[in-house]
Parts: structure tokens; C-alpha cells; sequence
């Protein structure tokens, strides 16, 4: 018999481990982001302002105008690649991500259209969130037949419902005034800018990794399809369903909050299970936490690479991802 | 000791209208090793699917331990009662461990961690099936032989009462083909039930305790495996003239053209 003791005990270690790098990663990454702006602040400024202290200057640049944005950054990307690690298990595609199904289109459709009718702030991002659950609906809705949902079909439905709401952005963008156009860019590239409160997506993001924790198992077998899940005691449909919702909820909350940013969905989870493997139980949190980074480092460029001008996040991202994923690809084991 | 007992059951076979005279009532009992025959869609699968609750029988019921199945949690179930599919689903990409460790998914709860006793298990079925080397292998590089066995591994580990296994010898050499027969042959030996389709008539002669023949155009029928392995059984069945000889005393057909 093989010495099985040090293997079990690895495991538990080697699912610890990435969680507490990604974590102190992501608080690096946090602190950073804050101290860099148009104004460098020193990492004892930064502490100083945190807890009140310092001048006043130093405290609203800190508090008020960094912090909440830094923060909706960090749990934007965290939905997003959590609700990507989701709908990638849910399809067992690894294309399957909340832009490629549409779900954000159709936020973006609702949120040029209220750009479009001069409605902003809350009511703005409120339309968005319509948008994405109605577009969520309809892709599941035309999917389903006779009860049951085919991931190809699903998939499929999914990206023809996103190319027409391409369409419709790219003919809203043809006749809207010419003043409104630049607005309506910035949220079309994912804008933390106004991300103003960044507590609703942490509500959200907490709740459903404690959610997510548990069910870890259980996506490991629908990962390896229904019908296998099914026969080693998964409850297959309500299972789905939760994590249908959960994705959608996520990719929701991510939109509404920082525009259509995209690409983490898609590559965080690949780039994670390329190096960690593929147990839920790792990969979800990971993603969250992973996620965050991109998100956060991304809209730090973003916002310092040519300041005081600054750039759409959602540029960022792509830029930064594409060509690590591709490098991760072509030597990894996907 | 389990045992699964058929009531009047009839399957839901696809696209076939269901005939009452082709009802199953029998008792598949802890030692005994069944192998279900019949040609090709008359519905082997479905009966195995159906034994294991993932499809509602056309009418008649499954009862596990006198308890129906299909009011049992799908947990408790999946305790008890494990499937080896026929087809193997390409699933997201996992390691021949990993797959094999899922098998050990019904006795973990929510919160557990996969115990060292459930690493030893995955490993001793690896083990058993030659896979040692394969373990960190992902599982969609293996040839079809490879994932058959690795199937037969995470059954192995989930260790239910009751295994139903569809063409355990499907894609197997003939040394992997006794390997897998003599490892199901044991779990009967060891008290537990064994369920499982074959194509191979003289497969099941050689290791079937009893045997259950499916025929398209008339009632099944059932029972012990040496009195109903014989030509006149068996010809109908397959629409096909048989020769037959006997080796070791067992009875050994071959298709006459």
C-alpha cells in the first residue's frame, strides 16, 4: 500500500496555501491601489487617514474618494470571476462566462438606454440590473424545452442573444447626440468612477462565497456532468438552478456597479484551475480573491497610467489578460 | 446484506410503447451475480438507469431493502446504490484521482475534507485496477480502456450495497476483461448484489450466477444462469443461429453465419 499519510495532508494544506497568498495578494493589491493616484501617498499616510488621523486633505482623498472605489474594484472583479467559475461549471464549457451568455449586454442595452433619456445615478444603475435579469431570463427561458436545458443549447442562445445586443448598443451608440457618446463609451468599457457604493457588491460577494463554500463538493461532481452528479446522490435541477441564479445575481450586482468590464470571468477561473487544479472548493474562493486583484491593479493603471486623464478599466483588463492567459495556454494542461 | 426487488416494473424505454406482459417482478439478492442480456435498444440501460432512480419506470416500482427508491434522499441512495454508466461523460478536465476520489462523494458531508481513509480507498481501487501510474493523469488523455477501468475504480471506492454496471467490459483487453469480472465476482462473494448488462452471451456464462434475457418480441424471462444459458433461450434472443460447445463445463455459444 502506497504512504498515503503525507498526500491527505498536503491536500489540506495545498488548499490553505493559495488562499492565504491570494488574500494577503489581495490586501497588497488594495493598499497599493490606494496609496497611487494623482497624488502618491506613502503606505503611513494611507494608514494614517484610515484611522482619522493625518490632514484633512489626506483623509477625503483616502476615505472618501479612493477607499470606495478601490473597494467596488476589488468586489466587482470578485463577482465576475466567481459568476464565470460558476457558469463554467454549470455548461461544463469553458467558454461559458456572463459576456459571452449575454448577461451583460443586456445590463448594457438598460444602461445606454437610460444614459440615452439623461437618467443617471441610482436610477442608471438600477436599469442595469433589469437589464441583466431580464436578459438572464430570456436566455434561460428560450433555452428550455420541455423542461429540460441542454448546455449547448444554453451556450448557443446565449451568444446569439449577445450579439443582438451588440447590435442594438452599436445603433444606440449610431444615433445618440454626439455629447452623450464619451458617457456612454466609459460604461460600455467597465468605469469604476462612479462606483459610489461599493457595500451592496460586498453584501452580495460575501454571503454567496459562504453560500458557494459547502456546495464545493457538489460542483465537483456536476463538473464531471448530470448524470454522473445525479447517480452519486447530487440533487442535479436544484442544484443548477441555485447556481444559475447565483451567477446571474453576481453578474447583476458586478455590471450595475462598474459597467461592463470584461474578460475576469472568462480568465481568471482558467488561469486559476491551470495552476491549482479544479476542486470548487479552492477555485471559487481563489476566484473571488483573484479576481479582485485583477480588477483592482487594472483600475490602478487605469487611473495613473496617463493621469489626470484616465482610462477605462475594462481596457486594462483585456490588455493584462489576454496575454497571460495565452502564455498560461500554451503551457499548461488545459 | 441489501437486496433490490422488482415489482411489475416496466421500464421507460424511449420510443417504444410499453407492453404489461413484459413487467419484471424479481428479486436481485445480496451474493448473486446478474447479467442482463438482449440485443441491441431493447432497453438494458434503461432497466439500469431505472434500478438506480435517475428514470421513472413506466409503471411498478424498485424497492431497495423493502424501502421504495424513488422515495429515498438521492444521498442515501447513492450509500447504497452506485451506477457505472455505459458512456462516459466528458465532464471539465480532472485527474484519474480526482474522478476516483468523487466516488467517495455520498459518504462525506458538506463540510468534510476527503479523509486519509478516503485517499487509502481511491488508492486501493487505483490499485486493484493496474491505474497506479495513471493517478495524476487527466482523465480525457486515457484511451477508452483506461477511463473504463478508472469508471470501475470510483465504483470501487464509493463501495455501494448494490452495483449496477453497464457492459463492465466494454473497450477492455481480454486481461482487463477478467479483472474487472473477477472484481465484480468478488464484491458478489462478498455479500453484496451485482447488476449488470452484457453483450457478450458466453461473458455471462462464464461468471453469471443468474441471468435475466430481455427479448424484443416476448415476455423476458429470468433466473438461474446455468438452465437458461442454452440455445433454444438464446437463438430468439439475438435473431441469430448459435453453435454451442461446453469449456470447463461451462456452456460457450458462437454465432453460426
Amino acid at each position: 500500500m502506497l504512504d498515503v499519510k503525507p498526500m491527505s495532508l498536503s491536500s489540506r494544506y495545498s488548499m490553505l496555501l493559495p488562499l492565504v497568498i491570494l488574500a494577503f495578494m489581495s490586501l497588497l493589491s488594495m493598499v497599493f491601489a490606494i496609496t497611487q493616484g494623482s497624488v502618491s501617498l506613502s503606505f503611513s499616510a494611507v494608514w494614517q487617514a484610515l484611522l482619522g488621523q493625518g490632514s484633512t486633505l489626506n483623509q477625503t482623498l483616502v476615505v472618501e474618494l479612493r477607499l470606495p472605489r478601490v473597494m467596488a474594484g476589488f468586489a466587482t472583479g470578485g463577482l465576475l470571476a466567481v459568476a464565470g467559475a460558476l457558469m463554467q461549471i454549470l455548461l461544463r464549457n469553458p467558454l461559458a462566462d456572463p459576456y459571452v451568455l449575454g448577461i451583460s449586454g443586456g445590463a448594457s442595452v438598460a444602461a445606454l438606454a437610460a444614459i440615452l433619456l439623461g437618467i443617471g445615478g441610482v436610477f442608471m444603475s438600477g436599469m442595469a440590473f433589469i437589464g441583466a435579469v431580464l436578459s438572464t431570463l430570456l436566455v434561460f427561458g428560450l433555452s428550455t424545452r420541455l423542461g429540460s436545458t441542454a448546455p449547448m443549447r444554453l451556450l448557443l442562445t446565449g451568444v446569439v442573444i449577445a450579439a443582438g445586443w451588440g447590435a442594438l448598443i452599436t445603433l444606440m451608440l449610431a444615433l445618440a447626440p454626439p455629447h452623450k457618446i464619451p458617457g456612454m463609451l466609459y460604461w460600455l468599457m467597465g468605469d469604476l468612477s462612479y462606483a459610489s457604493t461599493p457595500w451592496i457588491a460586498w453584501l452580495v460577494l460575501i454571503p454567496t462565497c459562504m453560500v458557494l463554500m459547502p456546495l464545493g463538493r457538489s460542483l465537483n461532481v456536476l463538473a464531471r456532468g448530470p448524470l454522473q452528479a445525479a447517480a452519486l446522490g447530487v440533487n442535479v435541477k436544484s442544484l443548477e438552478r441555485l447556481v444559475f441564479l447565483l451567477a446571474s445575481l453576481l453578474t447583476a450586482i458586478a455590471v450595475t456597479t462598474a459597467g461592463s468590464v470584461g474578460f475576469v470571468g472568462l480568465v481568471i477561473p482558467h488561469m486559476l484551475r491551470m495552476v491549482l487544479g479544479n476542486d470548487q472548493r479552492l477555485i471559487l474562493p481563489a476566484s473571488a480573491l483573484a479576481g479582485g486583484c485583477l480588477v483592482t491593479l487594472a483600475d490602478t493603471l487605469a487611473r495613473t497610467v496617463i493621469a489626470p486623464e484616465q482610462l477605462p478599466v475594462g481596457v486594462i483588463t483585456a490588455l493584462l489578460g489576454v496575454p497571460t492567459f495565452l502564455y498560461l495556454l500554451q503551457r499548461g494542461r488545459l | 446484506m441489501s437486496q433490490l426487488v422488482l415489482t411489475q416494473l416496466l421500464a421507460a424505454i424511449p420510443n417504444k410503447p410499453p407492453q404489461p406482459e413484459n413487467a419484471l417482478s424479481l428479486s436481485f439478492r445480496a451474493g448473486q451475480m446478474w447479467g442482463i442480456l438482449g440485443p441491441n435498444g431493447v432497453g438494458k440501460t434503461t432497466l439500469l438507469h431505472t434500478l438506480a432512480a435517475l428514470k421513472s419506470p413506466t409503471s411498478g416500482r424498485v424497492e431497495l431493502n423493502r424501502q421504495p427508491i424513488t422515495q429515498l434522499p438521492r444521498l442515501t441512495l447513492a450509500q447504497q446504490i452506485g451506477i457505472m454508466f455505459q458512456e462516459h461523460q466528458d465532464g471539465f478536465p480532472a485527474t484519474v484521482l480526482e474522478s476516483v476520489l468523487l466516488g467517495r462523494f455520498p459518504h462525506l458531508s458538506p463540510w468534510e475534507m476527503e479523509s486519509e481513509q478516503d485517499v487509502a480507498l481511491a488508492y486501493a481501487a487505483l490499485a486493484r485496477l493496474d491505474l497506479m501510474d495513471f493517478a495524476q493523469r487527466p482523465l480525457n488523455h486515457l484511451s477508452g480502456g483506461e477511463r473504463q477501468r478508472a469508471a470501475l475504480a470510483a465504483l470501487m471506492a464509493q463501495a455501494p450495497d448494490v452495483w449496477l454496471v453497464d457492459e463492465p467490459t466494454n473497450h477492455l483487453d481480454l486481461h482487463y476483461q477478467v479483472v474487472a469480472m473477477g472484481l465484480l465476482a468478488e464484491q458478489a462473494r462478498q455479500g453484496r448484489v451485482v447488476v449488470m448488462s452484457l453483450h457478450d452471451v458466453n461473458v455471462a456464462a462464464q461468471w453469471c450466477s443468474h441471468v435475466l434475457l430481455l427479448y424484443p418480441d416476448r415476455p423476458p424471462i429470468w433466473g438461474d444462469a446455468a438452465s437458461l444459458l442454452t440455445q433454444d433461450n438464446l437463438e430468439p434472443l439475438y435473431r441469430q443461429k448459435l453453435a454451442m460447445t461446453r469449456l470447463n463445463g461451462k456452456p460457450l455459444f458462437v454465432p453460426v453465419a
